[in-house]
């Protein structure tokens, strides 16, 4: 396999890769100028060809989702979803850090597409340096005249704007976002109406994802044609990849999606292996959400389609996170329950209920007073909520099933090896230091 | 746990009380309007500026908002109680938010925390009866490259050992970063920092929640 050359990490290490002068000097800003010379139709047509997947979780192709905005609207919104709020993911975090002017770029590149006057980043809080990068570019681009009225000479004319959050998971969520930019809580909102059709301020909206939009430059500079020879069918196109643990370089790649769970973590360029001669117990290789693999199972390749056969949600955002041998898998499902009832927003019963039961029926069983019928009463209540079997408005309580599922298929012996053990009265000692 | 009753302690605004939101802060507010097409989504925006000049949100400017933004009371209230980042009682002048997810979890960063709630004194939602440090515990920073991982304020600390607390802790440039700063969502120069900590109760929303258990 030839080497893979770096397209939206190609900035990464270049001195003060974050302003324009150097981001222009390396070549960019031309994919846009090149898209405004077509009309808003060709740009999706070839970003529809390119079969640019989000890279947001859901792996919607962005072309198509731009289609579904009505022909006859006057007014379209754009949303970049910088909230990055799944454990452990941070690509887009060093995307914003390193290239925030590619982020720019895709965004006027998919206003145009979808003839947006308007584009809100809605970053998450948390995230205080690079909000400071991002608004220095687009106060940036603003002064060079690529954002603003008629940019690049062309007719179109365009506004980004920074929004922060304000601390919570949910408002990653799509609809969940746009309530939370309308200045109300974060709750996601029941679909039909899909934002396409009436989202942010009651208008038709796209949301998109930080690394979805980073693709577009070099989707128009290079073709659509070249974006496929990138990777498999089903999943085109460069990807970033987490990878986060006790592995000897944790840390962000760049590559096609032709390589495993297991190169993630052992390949030299990559994850480097593991640290101080530890074990690979259990990897969550798409974020939390997206369920948990055994050690038997690293040959996973980390692209659209493999996913599915190893029992997991989908590719989810390539982030992953390994757990060696030391850790006792009952404390990493207690902090994974955990997750979910915190963060669940509480308006559907079986999500807000099944979260939180599942949080402490798992710390029952982390503190040791555990039993064997808990793991079952934990899959049964997985599988009662969430929008697949269709009880929630959104997609949250689906990737609360995920992990705790697969951890209690996958890690059974373990689990139940653990629950046999407990030592009788253990259970309130324990209790006291985990409160 | 947005959906968790508290008692919020039946706020009473004086109404012959003078404003606590400076002019020069109600008009950096409205000067967002244009950005969006309803008042009520400079909601956030106002929220951070309001945290930043007075380190905290209390009652009575949630009022003032509300009167600037043409909404009621009620919904500046049911918004700020969704999300964690707002605090509607004085913290401390730094908040230490500790990262609690799987990363950060297993690679040593439940040591961290008990490190620093000996070395604080405090638990987690709690402040320093000096008024310093305020201790919290989030979800996923999107540091976890670097796990464990603290943000103080702003700043980031990665790679955080059980032996660095201390240090960190003493160091008094611990909440600096390094970039320019933006002042988009800042409060106007000359609005007080809220550096008055007497009155200052230790518990948060959901320490009082625990308690309420
Ligand atoms: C609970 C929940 C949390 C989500 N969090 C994020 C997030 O932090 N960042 C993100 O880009 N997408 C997130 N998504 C996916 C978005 O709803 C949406 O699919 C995505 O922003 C679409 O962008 P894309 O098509 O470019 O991937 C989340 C979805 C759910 C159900
Ligand atoms: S499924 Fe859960 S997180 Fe999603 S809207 Fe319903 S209660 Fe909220
Ligand atoms: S898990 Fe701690 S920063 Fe991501």
């Amino acid at each position: 396999m030839a080497a893979f050359e770096p397209v939206l990490l190609r900035n990464r290490g270049v001195e003060q890769s974050t302003t324009l002068k150097v981001y222009e000097s390396r070549g960019g800003y031309q994919g846009v100028r090149k898209a405004l010379k077509q009309t808003p139709d060709e740009v999706v047509e070839e970003v529809k060809n390119a079969n640019l997947r989000g890279r947001g979780g859901a792996g919607f192709p962005a072309g198509v989702k731009w289609s579904f905005l009505p022909k006859d609207r006057t007014r379209t919104l754009l949303c970049v979803n910088a909230d990055e709020s799944e454990p452990p993911t941070f690509c887009n975090r060093i995307l914003m850090e390193t290239d925030p002017h590619q982020l720019i770029e895709g965004t006027i590149i998919a206003g145009f597409a979808t003839q947006s006057q308007t584009a809100y980043i809605y970053l998450r809080v948390e995230f205080h340096e690079q909000f400071h990068i991002v608004q220095k570019a687009v106060e940036e681009a603003y002064a060079a005249g690529y954002l603003g009225k008629k940019i690049f000479g062309s007719e179109y004319s365009l506004d980004i704007y920074v929004h922060r959050g304000a601390g919570a998971y949910v408002c990653g969520e799509e609809t969940g976002l746009i309530e939370s930019l309308e200045g109300k809580r974060g709750w996601p909102r029941i679909k039909p109406p899909f934002p396409a059709v009436e989202g942010l301020f009651g208008q038709p909206t796209v949301v998109n994802n930080v690394e979805t939009l980073s693709c577009l430059p070099h989707i128009l500079e290079r073709g659509a044609e070249w974006f496929t020879s990138i990777g498999p069918d089903h999943s085109a196109g460069p990807k970033l990849f987490c990878v986060s643990g006790p592995v000897k370089n944790p840390g962000c790649y760049e590559g096609p999606m032709t390589i495993s769970v297991r190169d993630l973590i052992e390949r030299n360029d990559l994850g480097g292996g593991m640290r101080d001669g530890k074990k690979v117990k259990c990897v969550l290789p798409g974020g939390v959400s997206m369920g948990a693999l055994s050690v038997d199972e690293l040959d996973m390749k980390l692209d659209f389609a493999d996913p599915r056969n190893y029992g997991l949600l989908g590719l989810g955002t390539a982030a992953a996170v390994v757990i060696d041998e030391s850790v006792d898998m009952r404390m990493v499902l207690q902090n994974l329950a955990r997750f979910y009832g915190t963060e669940s927003c509480g308006q559907c019963t079986q999500c807000r209920e099944g979260t939180s039961w599942m949080y402490k029926i798992a710390t029952r069983i982390a503190s040791g007073a555990g039993r064997i019928s808990d793991l079952d009463l934990l899959l049964e209540t997985a599988r009662n909520m969430g929008m697949m079997p269709g009880y929630s408005i959104c997609g949250l309580p689906d990737g609360a099933t995920y992990p705790i599922e697969t951890i209690i298929k996958k890690f059974r012996p373990e689990l139940e090896a653990s629950i046999n053990a407990q030592a009788p009265g253990k259970a309130e000692a324990l209790f006291t230091v985990l409160n | 746990m947005s959906w968790i009753t508290v008692n919020r302690n039946e706020p009473a605004i004086d109404p012959n009380a003078p404003p606590i939101l400076s002019a020069a802060l109600c008009e950096k507010i409205r000067s967002l309007f244009p950005r969006y097409d309803t008042k009520r989504a400079v909601l956030l925006p106002a929220l951070h500026m309001v945290q930043d000049g007075l380190g905290h949100i209390p009652w009575q400017a949630m009022k003032e908002i509300a009167d600037i933004l043409e909404i009621h009371p009620s919904d500046v209230i049911d918004t700020i109680s969704f999300y964690t980042h707002f605090w509607t009682h004085p913290k401390g002048m730094k908040v230490i938010t500790a990262c609690r997810s799987v990363s950060c979890e297993t690679m040593g960063g439940v040591a961290v925390l008990l490190e620093l709630k000996k070395q604080l004194g405090i638990g987690e939602h709690e402040t320093t009866p000096d008024g310093r440090f305020s201790l919290v515990t989030e979800e996923c920073l999107a540091g976890c490259d670097h796990a464990p991982c603290l943000l103080i304020n702003e700043k980031l600390h990665r790679c955080v050992k059980v032996e660095d607390v201390g240090r960190i802790l003493a160091d008094d440039n611990n909440d600096r970063i390094s970039q320019k700063r933006s002042d988009l969502f800042d409060a106007p120069a000359g609005d007080s920092k809220s550096k008055d900590v007497s009155g200052l109760e230790s518990t948060s929303d959901v320490a009082e929640m625990k308690a309420s258990e």
